[in-house]
């Protein structure tokens, strides 16, 4: 082989950063919350989890094979994202048809009917959890008594409902936030370790795979709306999905707004409608509804918190000056 | 703290491998082609004919217009033909062909003191001079825009200019010929920005120059303590685009150069630091720019370092003084750095005053991935110097919708890659935002 | 309870009701109806073959000349114009048939190939950047950005090939394709189905030795073909061949003659080899060719 001429144009080099290595990341950043689903669930997480990722890799498979007949894409993580973020918003004891409908629902019509990765409006594990949701009401609220793990766990129902059902008054005395932060709680699989998500966080920002932005202004969001309602903050920020949601789901690249201040106010809306859902709404939890709304929003999100052009406003003010 | 500009900007290994090479001056190619589109403007007209005699510093083409610039024989010989050759990119372009008579000689590297006689006098011309023997040396801005000099020099009417800066940041990848010239005539750097500052009656002269280039800052602020007049040396952040225009106005001055207007808008003339070597040259020594500092690079380049090659040295010539192309494989050579230089298609194509630097990247590595959706990760808005979208002005570009473009700040667009560079999914967002700008500047031109 | 709510919700709908019938009447717009039926028979590709912005200001323009000599979609059958006529009671001016052809006909197997270029499938950006993978600054860089722009599908690069082909079914020669070659590699000719189509496929400016370097079937504007033609056909302009369609009468006589196979023939008349596209014909490959 002799020396072959390339011509393209500028630039010729790359930062080699690539949207696969960004998903690993992410697969990667959610591990710690694995384990902890694992740990605190047992044999019905795996379970529930390998379901997820199996059904959400077949359905986008045959989806982009045999329907857009585009090529291969499995490996680029994104599936395997989708697949991991339903598992972690669904309980343990959910029967496995319903998480393969979630996950079907998911990449079928969350992703791929908009054109696969890139091109859907909403966050897909979340139109798959809200479907269900919706469906199954009863199955997809109700949690393992008998918590495998054998830990002092609030059984049967999450703080959330007891809150919702009870007042606060049921929680005030003797609230275990450590053991809320390490996995000492029900929920959904992957909402019961605040301390692992925050992990998770902490390896995402240090990659940066993302940035503060968001993550920040939905925790700080909710902790200013459930402070000013009368609640306790911390009670809200470590409870249900919402760490999860913050860090894993509002996070999504294509769902989220492209500039920091778009973001800023992004996050900060899906702080206060969740805290709001779960203070006067009729579901104990909100951070899906809230994220799904918001991502709604993005497009006009967008529209309205474009970067300014460099030196756009000294050139206006000079057309200005000019003027007089 | 170190200087920069504010918004965008990206952070590519500087790859600064001929950072330690001291200059020198390759031997005298068998022909130079002395083309006549060396500035951005007007071509050249040739004033000599095949046979001609020409001495070395002999002006060989006048400048075809107001923006343009004369052309000037590097070396002693015969004209060889006055004749079309095909440029870096492939294009016809007229040239002027010289036999030199020593050819294989090297060009004598230029005093490392500075004439402080003959600086001292040249302060005492007016200004109008200075610009007329700018103007007369056929100096246009050696950074890579090839805009007339001795035009940057004259300022309109109604405006004026209080600061004159250097340009010493280098932020392009691998380039180095401004830091290894900062490092050996830095005292001459100075009189030739003193001299420009004269000419455009700055009260202020600073030189940027970026944090990654140590040797060049001590070089610098040792020969502005024996200037007749204070020139501030200002340490810049390592990062790309530091050296571009407005971005480099906005990070020493804090000034912002209007969209759409110029750095005079701002009061505020750049230059880059080879100019004004080649300034100093003009109007000091009466020497004519027709060499220059060029870094011939790249991993595979054994023998890669800053040589001062004559204007019109063939590409491949300087490839071969740089150790060879390689043998085998995909090769890209640029002329220029790999963020903006231009990749050349004809290597028999000579050097041209704007171009700094013969960058050879070999292997699979340099050829572009496929591309994938775009993910609206927002990695080319946080990146962008100029607070544009890329991905939506790419988009819009790639659609042919001009108007739609135009809207969105396509054309302040400075294509300097900060995007493409950054984006995960490979897209190629400067290739598309050219296409838009090409559309727009066809619709302007009907 | 149920009494309320009825009350409540017939007092929406008779609002609603009133609201809907007031926008009805401010914000109706008479249109022609004949403008809705001219439409229809149009192809709706806004190709802009018209001279117009698109199908709906062509159908607009239509009822508003009440004639068509001016008028004639490119993308409609001749039947369908007279049929277009004899809504608005005009009827269409004979139209000549026209199609989009190919001044190139060299693939790399007829230029050689100096490097390779891997940027963005652009002709209009290639053209910008350099010269192309090839010395011939006039010829197709084959990028396809005539196949994008074409609203009709008539342009392809087949698989194995570098240079488009014409689909002449499909070709409506609204000349999108025209607009965007940034080099000019395209142009429209008329077609008459009793007359063999000759044309210099090659647009090189470029002095003899140069072009031959560059391409194996560049014109190089020897003036054989001005020489052999008996009606004065050929020119020769800027080392380049040309051939006035006007004066043409499709002898063949110069593809004979031409030393550089610049020139093709496409047989028209009941010649079994003109019929499908990129066949053989006595020149060899006739680029973009096109049948009746």
């Amino acid at each position: 082989m002799s020396m072959q001429l390339i011509v393209t144009g500028a630039p010729h080099i790359h930062s080699r950063s690539d949207v696969s290595k960004l998903m690993w990341n992410v697969v990667i950043a959610m591990l710690p919350a694995l384990g902890v689903a694992l740990w605190t669930f047992g044999m019905p997480a795996l379970k529930v989890i390998g379901i997820s990722l199996a059904a959400c890799l077949l359905t986008e498979w045959l989806i982009a094979r045999f329907l857009l007949h585009k090529p291969f894409t499995l490996f680029n993580g994104s599936a395997v994202i989708t697949g991991l973020l339903l598992a972690f918003n669904l309980p343990s004891i959910l029967p496995w048809w319903m998480v393969v409908i979630g996950a079907v629902v998911a990449i079928g019509i969350g992703k791929m009917s908009f054109g696969g990765l890139g091109c859907n409006i909403w966050n897909p594990a979340l139109v798959g959890r809200v479907f269900l949701l919706l469906s199954f009401p009863a199955a997809m609220t109700t949690w393992p008594v008998d918590v495998p793990s054998g830990v002092d766990a609030v059984t049967g129902a999450t703080y959330l409902s007891q809150l919702k059902h009870e007042g606060a008054a049921a929680l005030q005395s003797g609230t275990d936030y450590l053991g809320m932060a390490v996995g000492h709680m029900n929920g959904s699989l992957g909402e019961v370790g605040s301390i692992a998500i925050l992990v998770g966080l902490v390896w995402l920002l240090a990659t940066r795979t993302i940035t503060w932005h968001i993550p920040v202004s939905v925790l700080g969001g909710a902790a200013l709306m459930s402070w000013a309602l009368g609640g306790s903050p911390l009670i809200d920020l470590l409870s249900g999905g919402l760490m999860l949601g913050a860090v894993f789901m509002a996070t999504d690249y294509v769902t989220s707004p492209m500039t920091h201040s778009g973001q800023l106010i992004f996050g900060v809306m899906i702080g206060v409608i969740t805290i709001i859902i779960r203070r006067f709404g009729a579901y104990p939890e909100g951070v899906s509804f809230a994220i799904l709304l918001m991502n709604s929003f993005v497009p006009l999100i967008n529209r309205y918190t474009r970067p300014q052009i460099f030196g756009a406003r000294e050139a206006a003010r000079a057309a200005k000056g000019g003027a007089r | 703290m170190f200087k920069t500009f504010r918004r965008g900007g990206v952070h590519p290994n500087p790859e600064k491998l001929t950072r330690d090479s001291e200059i020198v001056s390759v031997p005298v190619a068998g022909v130079l082609y002395l083309s006549m589109n060396q500035s951005i403007g007007a071509p050249a007209k040739p004033c000599v004919k095949a046979g001609d005699v020409v001495e070395a510093g002999q002006k060989i083409a006048e400048a075809g217009g107001f923006v343009s610039a004369n052309v000037h024989s590097p070396v002693a010989g015969t004209v060889r033909k006055v004749e079309t050759i095909r440029n870096a990119a492939g294009f016809w372009v007229e040239a002027v062909s010289i036999e030199p008579s020593e050819p294989g000689v090297p060009l004598p590297l230029p005093d490392k003191t500075l004439d402080n006689a003959l600086f001292a006098d040249a302060m005492k011309l007016e200004p109008k001079e200075i610009t007329a023997r700018v103007r007369e040396a056929g100096i246009v801005g050696l950074g890579g825009a090839a805009f007339p000099t001795s035009v940057k020099l004259s300022i309109p009417e109604g405006k004026s200019a209080d600061t004159f800066l250097l340009n010493g940041a280098e932020c392009e990848p691998y380039l180095t010929c401004d830091d290894a010239l900062m490092r050996r005539w830095a005292p001459q750097i100075l009189a030739g920005a003193l001299l420009m500052a004269r000419a455009v009656g700055a009260t202020r002269v600073l030189v940027g120059v970026e944090a990654n280039k140590p040797e060049a800052i001590a070089a610098l602020e040792k020969a502005a303590r024996t200037m007749p007049s204070p020139v501030g040396v200002v340490r810049l952040k390592t990062k790309y685009p530091q050296g571009s225009e407005k971005q480099l106005i906005e990070a020493m001055t804090g000034r912002i150069v209007p969209a759409g207007g110029l750095p005079v808008d701002a009061h505020v003339v750049v230059d880059n630091v080879a100019t004004a070597f080649a300034a100093y040259e003009a109007v000091c020594l009466g020497l004519p720019l027709t060499r220059r500092v060029v870094t011939v690079t790249g991993m595979e380049m054994k023998n890669r370092g800053n040589f001062l090659a004559p204007l019109g040295t063939p590409i491949e010539s300087l490839a071969e003084a740089g150790g060879g192309l390689p043998q085998e494989g995909p090769v890209k050579v640029l002329a220029g750095g790999p963020m903006m230089g231009q990749a050349v298609a004809v290597l028999s194509a000579p050097t041209v005053k704007a171009n700094g630097g013969v960058t050879v990247l070999a292997g699979m590595d340099i050829l572009r991935r496929v591309e994938k959706n775009c993910i609206r990760c927002a990695r080319c808005v946080d990146a962008c110097p100029m607070g544009l979208q890329p991905h939506l002005i790419a988009t819009l570009g790639k659609l042919r919708l001009a108007p739609e473009a135009k809207d969105e700040g396509i054309m302040n667009c400075l294509e300097c890659g900060c995007c493409s560079y950054v984006c995960p999914s490979w897209r190629h967002l400067v290739d598309y935002i050219r296409i838009g700008k090409t559309l727009i500047r066809k619709e302007l031109k009907r | 309870m149920i009494s309320s709510s009825i009350i409540v919700l017939g007092v929406i709908g008779i609002i609603a009701a009133v609201l809907l019938f007031w926008a009805a009447k401010k914000f109706r717009v008479d249109e022609d109806p004949r403008i809705l039926e001219i439409e229809d028979m149009l192809p709706g590709a806004n190709c802009g073959g018209c001279g117009l912005s698109g199908c709906h200001a062509f159908a607009v323009a239509c009822v508003k000349e009440g004639s068509l000599d001016n008028l004639n979609c490119v993308g409609v059958t001749s039947e369908d114009m007279v049929r277009i006529g004899s809504i608005i009671g005009a009827v269409p001016p004979p139209s000549v048939k026209r199609r989009a052809r190919m001044k190139c006909q060299a693939d790399c197997t007829l230029r050689d190939v100096h490097n390779h270029y891997a940027g963005t499938r652009s002709c209009l950006l290639a053209n910008n950047l350099y010269m192309g993978e090839t010395d011939c600054l006039y010829g197709c860089l084959g990028c396809g950005d005539c196949v994008r722009v074409c609203p009709f599908d008539a342009l392809s690069i087949p698989e194995g090939h570098v240079l488009p082909v014409v689909d002449p079914d499909r070709c409506t020669a609204c000349g999108r394709c025209v607009g965007a070659c940034p080099r000019n590699v395209i142009e429209i000719a008329e077609i008459h189905p009793d007359e063999n189509q000759v044309w210099v496929a090659c647009g090189n400016k470029d002095r003899a030795p140069l072009a031959m370097k560059e391409c194996s079937v560049a014109c190089i504007g020897c003036s054989k073909c001005v020489r052999t033609c008996k009606h004065e056909a050929v020119t020769v302009n800027s080392f380049l061949a040309h051939i006035d369609s006007t004066k043409c009468v499709g002898c063949g006589e110069c593809v004979e003659a031409c030393p550089r196979k610049s020139i093709v023939i496409v047989k028209m008349a009941g010649d079994p080899k003109a019929t499908t596209l990129g066949t053989e014909t006595e020149t060899g490959t006739a680029p973009g060719s096109y049948n009746s």
